[in-house]
């Protein structure tokens, strides 16, 4: 088994809106020192976005008293964000949305975060912790071997 | 923390002459935004405004907030019978808007010159 080398990348938010820009930004420069494609970079800064939001507003219920960990994990061949916050963890699952339910008042305009999060990277998944809190999502992307 | 969003309205005409109200966003679309987004929409006269195009070529960051504000704006356009459609969004944010679906309700253009054309 080859070795693998990874750089860890930590950042801790303040539990308000507006700060996961924070988390954006670095994750967007350490795909891009990773050599992450631009478009590959849109969709890793709006899903760290939105897990951060979501870490924010439902996992630590915009406490300021706590903060969002933000750890990133540059391996070889691809790129692992862990968000983790002080929740329970995320009881739903990710659903498409359904814009026409949405236009007709069936389904709330709102609801889209774990939706955007799935589909724009190459694995996500949610974690509640084991002492009902220090709850997470990972998130992976993967660099394109035919990136250039 | 977040930045303001700016906003204003312009009245242009299309090259068919059909009034269009351009609503002009600057800075991020997100849950502080509602004001900015709606708020300049409600403004608008039900009566005159049928044509309704909204400007994000100076939008950087949109949220699952922001999306939303925007979905609030296309239900009480579609309940007034108006017409919505957008322009100047990056080729990320023209992709979570295909994405949601918003596209099914809002045509999207590159520019403004292209939404005009088409209107």
């Amino acid at each position: 088994m080859s070795a693998m080398k990874t750089t860890n990348v930590e950042v801790r938010l303040p539990s308000r809106m507006g700060f996961e820009k924070v988390a954006m930004s670095t994750a967007a420069a350490v795909a891009k020192l990773m050599g992450f494609r631009d478009d590959r970079v849109e969709d890793l800064k709006t899903a760290v976005a939105e897990a951060c939001i979501n870490a924010i507003e439902h996992g630590n219920r915009l406490n300021e008293k706590l903060s969002v960990g933000v750890v990133l994990s540059a391996g070889e061949d691809s790129l692992e964000v862990k968000v983790i916050d002080d929740g329970t963890g995320m009881k739903m699952h990710p659903t498409k949305p359904d814009i026409d339910r949405k236009m007709h008042g069936e389904e709330d305009a709102r609801g889209m975060g774990m939706f955007l999060i799935q589909a724009l990277v190459d694995e996500a998944e949610w974690v509640a912790g084991t002492d009902g809190k220090s709850s997470y999502v990972r998130l992976v992307i993967r660099l394109d071997k035919e990136q250039g | 923390m977040q930045s303001e969003t700016k906003s204003h309205v312009d009245q242009l005409t299309s090259p068919a002459g059909h009034p269009v109200t351009v609503l002009r966003f600057e800075g991020d679309i997100a849950s502080t935004s509602k004001d900015a987004v709606l708020g300049t929409y409600q403004a608008l006269s039900k009566t005159t405004t049928r044509l309704i195009l909204l400007d994000f070529s100076k939008v950087d960051y949109i949220n699952s907030s922001g999306i939303a504000l925007v979905i609030q704006l296309l239900i009480e356009a579609s309940n007034s019978d108006q017409k919505v459609y957008a322009y100047g969004l990056s080729a990320h944010f023209t992709k979570v808007f295909t994405m949601v679906g918003i596209t099914k309700y809002a045509g999207l253009f590159p520019t403004q010159s292209e939404a005009l054309a088409a209107l």
